[in-house]
């Protein structure tokens, strides 16, 4: 038996739709067996809060009077990138002050914006016969842009490696603070809660998928950057380490400040938590069954940040979780990096707002590519000018 | 009663004073060491806190400094954790050396225990949203 996304969305617009997050569903399987929940489950959601340098938001301004084709552009001293028609920009998250450096960064200029504050612009250029004037400087907010939206080439990657440190010094990283002789190990997904790991193969997940992006509905745009889905796999098809990513857009403007959040990793740089909630349809028994991927069965691997050491280890999310996992017979302290308190009330907000018939699904218009080609390096080549 | 929080410094060559029994006997003060790294032939620290009466504390901590080179400071910070803008993202708790900062495995909230904080403040740089302040 299968159900459709159409059958599903009826569902939803009449306030009938049976909704779990990726965690409850579990025990719901266990207790009901897959055939009889698949039967009564129309929608499993899924949630992720943590830091996703690979994302910003592109803004177009308006124009002023006289014009300006802005070539070169700075909110609140971060620079934007301008090489875009002329009064288009894109403020990448992990951009620094130029007078603060990594204190205040493009994320915080997101932040702020989503936030409602006045942004300073300042914008130059080299004027031309159309648009003659050289430089403005102004404040801009989410009220009088005309668009904003945020547009993230990789968020939610399937899975990711678990991070430490073997030298003897303290190395500052963006997986956080790693003490030096394996003094700690941090982590970063939100494990059998995490969205690309309770559809591992992309079987609903795809391009045109909706889903709630920092606080609004936003949609997957395309495969995300460094999307490797030929990743080594576990028997259940989850990954051992980062595999699929993906691109996201939402509008900004309808974002709300809780669920997108500047961050600064010491000595390291800015980055963004970016919220992320991804319905998966129930359309068949698989697809069910996958999304009760508990913790014990999502293992990554274990990297030595300093590069030095090939440690060989491999751990899951239930050890990661437990506090302690070990490294050569020690016993050595964990942390976790993406908040999965937020995470949780993520999906759960997703499901009220599915079984409350605010949030329609939506079929995807092309599946995400799913092969076994790997990621290319960058290669230093012979350069001949 | 009250409760100081002290670095002590130990010079090379010093392990040999009983310190923290003479403090409890002759000067009737609670010590919990919460940190202590002291070996042979090495700058040592320990790190405690000191309960009693006003003037055993200042009367210990006048022993301490009659010590041969040991130095002692009062920690007069404390940790200022601004919990309505923590995410409970848990990258605190990756450094702090005390389990003052801890993730509830149930909630997955952030928990922390001032009787356990060192104020050694390493949580305010591995902190991404800046929550954790030092405060005189």
């Amino acid at each position: 038996m299968q159900k459709t996304i159409e059958e599903i969305n009826e569902r939803i617009r009449s306030g009938k739709a049976v909704v779990f997050t990726a965690e409850e569903i579990i025990s719901v399987v266990e207790e009901k067996g897959l055939k009889k929940a698949f039967e009564e489950v129309d929608v499993v959601t899924t949630g992720t809060f943590g830091p996703m340098c690979s994302s910003g938001m592109f803004i177009n301004f308006g124009h002023s009077s006289p014009p300006i084709r802005m070539n070169r552009v700075w909110l609140n001293d971060v620079p934007a990138f301008a090489g875009l028609a002329a009064v288009d920009a894109y403020i990448g998250a992990t951009e620094q002050s130029e007078r603060l450096g990594m204190q205040y960064g493009g994320a915080h200029v997101i932040e702020d914006f989503i936030n409602g504050k006045d942004i300073v612009l300042y914008a130059e250029s080299y004027g031309t016969d159309c648009y003659p004037r050289k430089d403005i400087k102004t404040t801009i907010n989410k009220n009088n842009v005309n668009q904003a939206y945020m547009f993230n080439p990789r968020n939610c990657y399937q899975n990711y490696a678990a991070a430490t440190n073997s030298t003897d010094k303290i190395m500052y990283t963006y997986m956080g603070t790693l003490l030096p002789e394996f003094g700690n190990v941090t982590y970063s997904t939100s494990g059998e809660l995490s969205p690309l790991i309770n559809d591992p193969e992309y079987r609903t997940i795809g391009i045109g998928t909706k889903v709630f992006i920092g606080g609004a509905q936003g949609y997957v745009a395309w495969e995300g950057t460094q999307h490797d889905p030929g990743q080594e796999r576990l028997e259940n098809r989850v990954p051992i380490s980062g595999a699929g990513t993906l691109a996201l857009i939402g509008d900004a403007k309808k974002m709300s400040g809780r669920y997108i959040r500047a961050a600064v990793y010491e000595k390291y740089g800015v980055s963004i938590f970016v919220g992320v909630g991804i319905p998966i349809p129930v359309l068949d028994e698989d697809i069910l069954l996958k999304t009760t991927v508990r913790n014990r069965d999502i293992q990554t691997v274990l990297v030595d940040k300093s590069g030095k050491e090939d440690l060989n280890i491999r751990v899951n999310y239930e050890q990661l979780r437990s506090g302690f996992v070990e490294i050569r017979g020690r016993k050595v302290p964990t942390a976790p990096l993406s908040s999965l308190k937020f995470a949780r009330e993520i999906a759960s907000e997703l499901k009220r707002q599915i079984q409350t018939g605010e949030f329609i699904l939506t079929e995807p218009v092309e599946r995400l590519r799913n092969d076994g080609r790997r990621l290319n390096k960058l290669e230093e080549r012979e350069v001949r000018l | 009663m009250k409760t100081i929080k002290v670095s002590l410094k130990y010079p090379l060559n010093s392990i040999t004073t009983p310190l923290v029994s003479t403090l409890v006997k002759r000067f009737n003060v609670e010590v919990n060491i919460l940190h202590a790294n002291i070996s042979l032939n090495k700058i040592g620290t320990l790190i405690a806190d000191i309960t009693g009466e006003e003037k055993d504390i200042d009367a210990a901590l006048d022993f301490i400094v009659k010590q041969d080179g040991i130095r002692y400071k009062i920690f007069s910070n404390k940790l200022i954790w601004q919990e309505e803008d923590c995410v409970h993202c848990g990258a605190c708790t990756a450094v702090c050396p005390s389990n003052a900062l801890t993730m509830n495995r149930e909630t997955w909230c952030l928990e922390f225990s001032k009787e356990k904080c060192l104020v050694c403040g390493l949580c305010t740089k591995a902190c991404p949203l800046n929550v954790m302040s030092l405060q005189a």
